[in-house]
């Protein structure tokens, strides 16, 4: 006699064994028993006087929480430099390799970042990334948050492979678009410290200089006088 | 009992204690090596086994206990450094995997090293392989107690162009400056300060007295304000325990994650060191140096780790070019250029009208192709083209180096070795600057400074033989010959103890009778003669038989045995039989219209005099290139190549070791060997080189034979000429770093090449009316070579200038070599 067949007796006689099916569910009584088919309703009637919770997306904006993890940004200082300075320590964190990051010298006639060192290439991969906010964590700058955009389809894998440009924060008033020199007598440790609040002057004369036509000028000229 | 077991026991050995372990080692072994050998690590920061001891980190302190005069075990009293204390027997050693104190010892140094170190990590080019990073989160506290405000100094400060150092990341460890003055022999940087200010810095030139080798770029102002050059920069680099010296052209570039690493072998000398290329998306972004104890040991030339920009340059060929009826080059689709080429090199080789001067392809390789390579070329111009004009010395060259080489080098195997050439009582130099044409080779001599006795033929003292302590034999160009027949009695005695080695380099070929002196002073004192060349090419095309009077395996054109053994193994009927031309008699008949078609690998028209006329006046021109040159612009047709990272290959470094590296970087760029058999499938020959492992199969299988060879030819001392008034004798040579064409696009390495003066000694120039610093013109014509005069300690009635250096490029300015006569004039203010 095998092994097999041994196991095979065991199963045979569990199966003979008559033990009646017992259910989980709680006992009621007589009466009880009897409104059970009903009581359903009941959780249905209650509901007719809760406020409803079906949400009208994309007839209305959906309704998020804060921290909800959405779409990536690249954000700026004050002055509209970029704080991304092309580590790719969110590259390295991202358990999902959806991040790829190419660093480059910042030179003086075009300045990125504070500091040496700016990414050159920024690109995040939203078919890989799933979400995690590892890369948040990681970054030593605080250039990399989500924001709470989620609307990330697309028709196109290319599409999905979102850019330094598709990233960035939006310049706000005040904010002077990158390249251009860091605020005179400040060091990139000034920047980091949270000590630069403002575009000054030098840096909307040197934007005008070199690239006259630039949108932001004004709105930052108009921050540089009041600051 | 085996040797290897009574070798053992001739080493005298010591037992000691390691945490608990026992362990017998060497005398004389460090405590970190021991350690290091039963699998215990203390972490170090300043210890690197290649440099002498120095202690200055102070991060592998250890607890060490020893027995006194009466023989009691007794501790230290406090922890000691284990990188410099040697073992000894009946010590114990306890490291912080044991003894609390060493812990504590090493935390308190990590701390105090930290203490200035900036937060630069995320900047940080070492971050992610940082010695440091790594040992503080080992070995270091968790947490910092440092609240004060750190030390800055202003970043990065440029020790040259290529060379930039952070001192605030510095961890004062010296491994650099040890490197400079130990292993290169250029201590041009070293301690500055104290205390807390304390940081490395540039020497001062003046004091070193290094007039006439400034770097091209000036770098920036440290304390000293004078800047860095040297060949072996780049080093310094890789051996820097954090990220204080970076390199310009990797400053910011990647992190190691991103990188795949590939084993290969330098394409720039034939030295063949091993390196390592660290590449991403398809993209070269460094190159470091690998540890091969019988070559390079764990070192590069910077031109080896930094010339690797040249193949990815925009004028990179992809596509293969053909000249339309309209005399343009424009693309064409392979099978359309393969057919071209193949049609215009056999109307050539078989032309229709018999009578016609203009018959025959003369085959150009080039000094940078592997031994796959030139043997596809060789078996190409033989087997299908008929003919034996195939050359890969696009250099000066002559009858007597062919024989030579023939006789004395092809398929000998490994000669004279790295390691002979180390431990040589004496060496004899001829025609050869082991720093500017050999890179490694340099400094494997330095190793033994001292030790060993350098001579030098040649007309000064360069700066590389200078630390190698060289005396020299001064000798105008021309007159080696001469020079190696006069030898005193006690360089003769030198030469004759047993090991010593006599190199001669490429250019001796340049010098009728030289090389010939050359073997009969080896037969007469017994050194070993070893041949340097300067391109990594050139051994390998040796051995493949791509010269016009050699077969592979150093089987002579002139013996009938050796052409039907080759013919059969080749399947062929027969072999040409004539002599052929070697490269300067192939551009000379081409520009005489003598020849039908020119075959050109990787040569440019500042390789050899004549060459861009006779590429205008050929007939018909096919250019097998990896990037567009002044060759393959005036071809008719252009066949795209891979450059050395993106095949895989052999080259012979000169000790006769086979160098072999596979494919880096994936494309679809094939190599020469494979594209010559895809012209010679259109012409309906099988040429057998279709993949590498055809040609090392034919090349193995044929092997060499002894009997075959061509017999050493002596040649006798040619007639030296001489200076007469403004007309001096021309020496030159190549410098490593200069205006090469593998060392295109790499502005940061450029910067670090010496700047082109013209040397001439204190006589010459008060009779040509100069002195240093003042400005000479070398030539005539329209547009002569324009330099600083350098007055040197040299050789009268000679002008040294560099050979293809910025601002004197030799070949293009005068059509001139080394031992020709030149006009040098003054050039008045
Ligand atoms: S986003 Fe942050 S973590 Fe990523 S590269 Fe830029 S600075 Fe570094
Ligand atoms: S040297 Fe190492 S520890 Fe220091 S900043 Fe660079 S990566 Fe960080
Ligand atoms: S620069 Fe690097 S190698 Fe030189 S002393 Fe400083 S830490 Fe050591
Ligand atoms: S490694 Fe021993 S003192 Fe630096």
């Amino acid at each position: 006699m095998t092994e097999r067949d041994e196991v095979w007796k065991v199963n045979r006689a569990k199966d003979g064994e008559d033990k009646p099916f017992e259910s989980n569910l709680p006992k009621h009584g007589e009466i009880g028993q009897m409104l059970l088919p009903i009581a359903g309703f009941g959780i249905t009637l209650r509901n007719f006087f809760k406020p409803t919770v079906t949400e009208q997306y994309p007839r209305e904006p959906a309704k998020l929480e804060k921290r909800y993890h959405g779409r990536h940004q690249l954000n700026r200082y004050p002055d509209g430099l970029e704080k991304c300075i092309g580590c790719e320590l969110c590259a390295w964190a991202c358990p999902a390799d959806a991040i790829y990051v190419e660093a480059d010298s910042n030179e003086p006639d075009a300045q990125y970042s504070p500091g040496e060192r700016y990414g050159r290439v920024y690109q995040i991969n939203y078919l890989r990334c799933i979400f995690c906010g590892l890369c948040i964590e990681a970054c030593p700058t605080r250039a990399l948050t989500m924001t709470n955009d989620f609307e990330l389809a697309g028709p196109t894998r290319e599409g999905l492979i979102y850019e330094k440009d598709d990233l960035l924060a939006p310049l706000e008033d005040g904010m002077l678009a990158a390249p251009h020199p860091m605020v005179p007598g400040t060091t990139d440790n000034d920047y980091y410290r949270g000590d630069v609040l403002a575009t000054a002057q030098s840096q909307v004369d040197w934007v005008k200089e070199h690239r006259p036509e630039d949108p932001t000028i004004e709105t930052a000229q108009k921050a540089g006088s009041r600051g | 009992m085996t040797a290897v077991d009574e070798n053992k026991q001739a080493v005298e050995t010591v037992t000691l204690t390691i945490d608990g372990i026992e362990t017998t080692v060497p005398k004389g072994t460090l405590i970190i090596r021991a350690a290091e050998e039963i699998g215990v690590d203390i972490p170090r920061f300043c210890d690197h086994p290649a440099l002498e001891p120095a202690g200055a980190c102070r991060q592998c302190l250890v607890d060490v206990a020893a027995p006194d005069r009466e023989g009691n075990v007794r501790p230290f009293p406090k922890p000691q450094p284990s990188c410099t204390m040697t073992v000894m027997n009946g010590m114990v050693v306890n490291t912080q995997h044991t003894s609390e104190s060493a812990k504590k010892a090493q935390e308190g140094v990590m701390e105090l090293l930290l203490i200035n170190h900036p937060l630069d990590c995320p900047i940080c080019d070492k971050g992610g392989e940082c010695p440091l990073q790594n040992q503080a989160m080992s070995h270091g506290r968790s947490e910092t107690r440092f609240v004060d405000v750190k030390r800055v100094y202003e970043k990065p400060l440029a020790l040259s162009s290529e060379v930039l150092l952070d001192r605030e990341r510095c961890v004062l460890c010296q491994r650099c400056t040890r490197f400079s003055k130990e292993i290169a022999g250029d201590p041009f940087i070293d301690l500055q300060n104290r205390g807390a200010m304390q940081q490395i810095g540039t020497f001062n030139e003046d004091v070193l007295e290094f007039e006439g080798y400034e770097p091209l770029a000036a770098s920036a102002e440290d304390e000293s304000g004078r800047p860095f050059s040297s060949y072996y920069s780049g080093n310094t680099i890789q051996i820097c325990p954090v990220g204080a010296l970076t390199s310009a052209a990797y400053r910011f570039r990647s992190r190691p994650f991103d990188l795949t690493s590939s084993a290969g072998i330098s394409e720039h000398d034939s030295s063949g060191s091993a390196l390592r290329t660290d590449h991403r998306r398809g993209k070269i972004l460094r190159r470091l140096a690998d540890n091969d104890p019988v070559v390079n040991e764990e070192w590069l030339s910077d031109k080896d780790r930094f010339a690797f920009t040249w193949q990815n340059q925009a004028d990179r060929l992809t596509r293969p070019l053909v000249r339309n009826e309209d005399g343009e080059l424009v693309e064409a689709s392979w099978p359309d250029a393969l057919a071209a080429a193949a049609q215009g090199l056999k109307a050539a080789a078989t032309p229709a009208d018999e009578d016609t001067a203009a018959a025959g392809v003369g085959v150009l390789p080039g000094g940078r192709v592997t031994m796959e390579d030139a043997y596809a070329y060789g078996k190409f111009a033989r087997a299908v083209l008929g003919t034996n004009d195939v050359d890969t010395r696009t250099r000066v060259a002559s009858d007597e180096e062919q024989a030579f080489l023939g006789a004395k080098v092809a398929g000998t195997g490994i000669g004279v070795t790295f390691t002979d050439l180390e431990k040589a009582p004496a060496v004899l130099l001829v025609g050869f600057e082991p720093e500017d044409e050999g890179g490694v080779v340099f400094l494997r001599m330095f190793k033994s400074v001292g030790k060993q006795d350098v001579l030098t033929v040649a007309p000064f003292l360069s700066r590389g033989s200078e630390k190698l302590g060289a005396t020299l034999i001064a000798t105008a160009p021309g007159g080696e010959a001469e020079a190696l027949g006069t030898l005193t009695s006690e360089q003769r005695e030198a030469l004759s103890v047993e090991g010593a080695v006599i190199v001669v380099g490429e250019r001796v070929a340049g010098s009728a009778g030289a090389l010939t002196a050359a073997v009969k002073l080896s037969e007469e004192t017994g050194a070993g003669l070893a041949w340097i060349p300067r391109r990594a090419g050139e051994r390998g095309a040796v051995e493949a038989g791509a010269l016009p009077g050699l077969l592979p395996g150093g089987r002579s054109v002139a013996d009938a045995g050796a052409r039907a053994a080759v013919a059969s193994a080749w399947g062929v009927e027969s072999l040409p039989a004539t002599e052929g031309r070697d490269a300067a008699a192939i551009v000379s008949a081409a520009i005489d219209g003598e020849i039908g078609a020119l075959l050109v690998g990787g040569v440019t028209a500042s390789d050899v005099p004549g060459l861009a006329e006779a590429v205008e006046a050929a007939p018909f021109v096919v250019s097998i290139e990896v990037r567009m040159s002044d060759v393959a612009a005036n071809a008719d047709v252009v066949l795209p190549v891979a450059p050395p990272s993106e095949k895989s290959g052999t080259f012979v470094n000169w000790e006769g070791r086979l160098r072999s590296f596979a494919t880096a970087i994936r494309t679809q760029a094939v190599s020469d060997h494979r594209m010559l058999a895809m012209i010679a499938r259109e012409l309906g020959v099988e040429l057998g080189t279709a993949v590498l492992e055809g040609a090392t199969a034919e090349l193995a299988a044929l092997g060499a034979d002894d009997s075959q060879r061509p017999a050493a030819r002596a040649v006798a001392a040619g007639e030296q000429l001489t200076a007469e008034g403004d007309a001096l004798v021309l020496a030159t040579w190549h410098l490593l770093v200069d205006d090469g064409a593998l060392q295109d696009g790499e502005p940061y390495l450029a910067g670090t090449g010496r700047t082109a003066v013209a040397r001439v000694s204190a006589a010459t120039a008060e009779s040509l009316g100069v002195s240093s610093g003042s400005l000479v013109t070398v030539g005539e014509g329209d547009e002569p070579i324009e330099l600083p005069v350098v007055v040197t300690d040299m050789v009268d009635g000679v002008v040294w200038i560099p050979t293809k250096s910025p601002g004197s490029w030799v070949v293009d300015s005068l059509g001139a070599s080394a031992g020709d006569v030149v006009r040098v004039r003054g050039v008045a203010r």
